[in-house]
């Protein structure tokens, strides 16, 4: 009887707080769109940031290693190291480029190739151009280091060493979007904590009362406590919602500019695992403003 | 039920509000607190109910030691008691019913026995059939009688009242006091803090009088 009581206790406290809603809409709303651009701002990063990662993820596939060759090897022998090569599991293919080759296709592109036929002697060296099945950037850079040290390696030079760059970027990025959210959540508490302060204001009398017949703190604080879990609940949902219209705004162009690099990138949405902890954090930011904000109106309001 | 003994109350920046009060009310009593304005009567309530600690000496109410008495039990030693204002301090967004049953919902009391408990209260008190009204419409003798439901509906064996009179005018006053008598009668002690001595003398009950926060003569009977 006691405990149907307190769970009748609970959903009447939670019903009278969506009145609250329902009455003030204005506010209440007011305060969870704040929750919800707060929010959804740090989650739109985030969601960039991992769309940003599997693109350069498909890009390593294609990571590509120039070995360039000492110039004493002959082009049979360059072709025999290359054959050599091809035995290693690290590598999935090699392409020998001759020296010849080389002048020919510098000339071609380059537009340099008059000052190149004054020169009496080739100064392009043979190429082995290797694809390795690895693809991690911290895997790239022992396998670097094993080619430098053959001695028919002049250089070993990967083509794509901006590729980890752009992971480091990506990493700066990826921190200051969390910094950005710690920032915002400790703004989603201080929003709440304020709405729950006018709350309070305005039903101080009926705390003192409560407290004059005999209600805990833990009676009075219940309310408010749902009141921000609510508001956390909404403004967590709204954000959800926002973020995924701005995708959605964004996925057309997006699919415009990929197809212009003939990639079949797809935009990735939020997903269900970052939906569910978005809302989380929100319910649970929306519980902590106001927990702060009515442990210390609680003790302030006393009968008198 | 409340024991005083050589009791004080100094607030800071030094008021001695009280000073020296030594009483015994016993279980199922019903006395008077009188006093001029200022006489500390509304502290010595204060007291009473825990919303101020004494400074000095000793405070015993319903079996609770109120000089060292813990933040956390205090919600439940007021359960204990009903309290009366003189602003009645009724909550003019909820019906009557809804204030009433306040003491009630704060101690967990299921749905079915909030109801009857709220409508033998406001039997009691005459104002049956009105609780869905809101108390602003009421009159205040009306409010006042809310205020005296909402103070007896849990049955609390001890019943405090700041001025319960104070803004009635004395016809309503009889019928509050007369309502107080009642009270007693169940059995419920009963310390009302008062100034008017002409219903007070009618009354013909114990009188404890205080000047500039001394207790005066304190087994004086009004009457007798």
């Amino acid at each position: 009887m006691r405990i149907k009581a307190y769970f009748q206790r609970h959903l009447q406290v939670f019903m009278s707080c969506l009145g609250q809603f329902y009455r003030a809409p204005i506010a209440h709303f007011l305060t969870v769109l704040v929750i919800a651009i707060s929010l959804s701002l740090p989650a739109l990063l985030l969601v960039a940031l991992e769309n940003a990662r599997s693109l350069v993820a498909g890009w390593d596939n294609n990571a590509e290693i120039s070995l360039f060759l000492d110039q004493s090897l002959s082009p049979s022998e360059g072709e025999d190291f290359k054959e050599r090569l091809l035995a290693w599991r690290e590598l999935s293919s090699a392409r020998y480029i001759s020296a010849e080759q080389s002048l020919l296709d510098f000339k071609a592109y380059s537009g340099f190739g008059e000052v190149l036929d004054k020169l009496d002697k080739n100064p392009l060296p043979a190429v082995i151009v290797l694809s390795p099945r690895v693809s991690a950037p911290e895997a790239m850079a022992p396998l670097l280091a094993r080619l430098q040290a053959l001695p028919e390696v002049e250089l070993a030079q990967l083509d794509l060493a901006w590729l980890t760059k752009i992971y480091a970027m990506v990493n700066v990025a990826e921190r200051a979007a969390w910094v950005l959210g710690l920032l915002l959540a400790i703004a989603v508490v201080l929003i709440v904590g304020n709405t729950v302060r006018v709350g309070i204001q305005q039903r101080r009398v009926e705390i003192e009362v409560c407290k004059l017949v005999g209600g805990t703190n833990g009676f009075i604080r219940r309310p408010f406590l749902y009141m921000g879990v609510i508001q956390g609940g909404i403004g967590g949902l709204l954000a959800i919602i926002l973020v995924g219209s701005a995708l959605l705004l964004l996925n057309g162009p997006i699919t415009q500019l990929a197809a212009l690099y003939q990639s079949s990138f797809k935009l990735e949405g939020l997903g269900l695992s970052l939906s569910v902890l978005l809302l989380l954090s929100s319910i649970t930011l929306g519980w902590l403003g106001s927990l702060f904000t009515v442990n210390h109106y609680m003790r302030e309001i006393e009968p008198s | 039920m409340i024991r005083f003994d050589k009791a004080g109350k100094r607030y800071p920046g030094g008021f001695q509000a009280l000073e020296n009060i030594s009483f015994h009310l016993e279980k199922g009593e019903m006395s008077f607190l009188t006093g001029h304005s200022g006489a500390g009567k509304s502290t010595l309530l204060k007291l009473i109910s825990a919303i101020e600690a004494p400074t000095g000496g000793q405070v015993e109410v319903n079996g609770y030691d109120l000089t060292k008495i813990s933040p956390r039990k205090i919600p439940f030693f007021r359960r204990e008691i009903g309290i009366i204002f003189q602003d009645y301090k009724l909550l003019y967004d909820r019906s009557v019913f809804d204030n009433v049953a306040l003491p009630l919902i704060v101690s967990g009391t299921s749905f079915r026995e909030v109801g009857s408990r709220v409508r033998a209260a406001l039997g009691k008190v005459g104002l049956s059939g009105r609780e869905k009204a809101s108390p602003i419409i009421l009159s205040g003798g009306e409010q006042q009688r809310v205020s005296i439901a909402r103070a007896i509906v849990h049955r609390p064996p001890l019943l405090l009242a700041d001025e319960p009179t104070g803004n009635l005018d004395p016809d309503l006053a009889r019928d509050i006091m007369s309502l107080f008598s009642e009270m007693n009668q169940l059995g419920i002690t009963t310390l009302i803090a008062s100034h008017d001595w002409s219903l007070i003398g009618r009354m013909g009950k114990r009188v404890l009088h205080l000047e500039e926060g001394r207790l005066q003569d304190p087994d004086r009977e009004l009457g007798r």
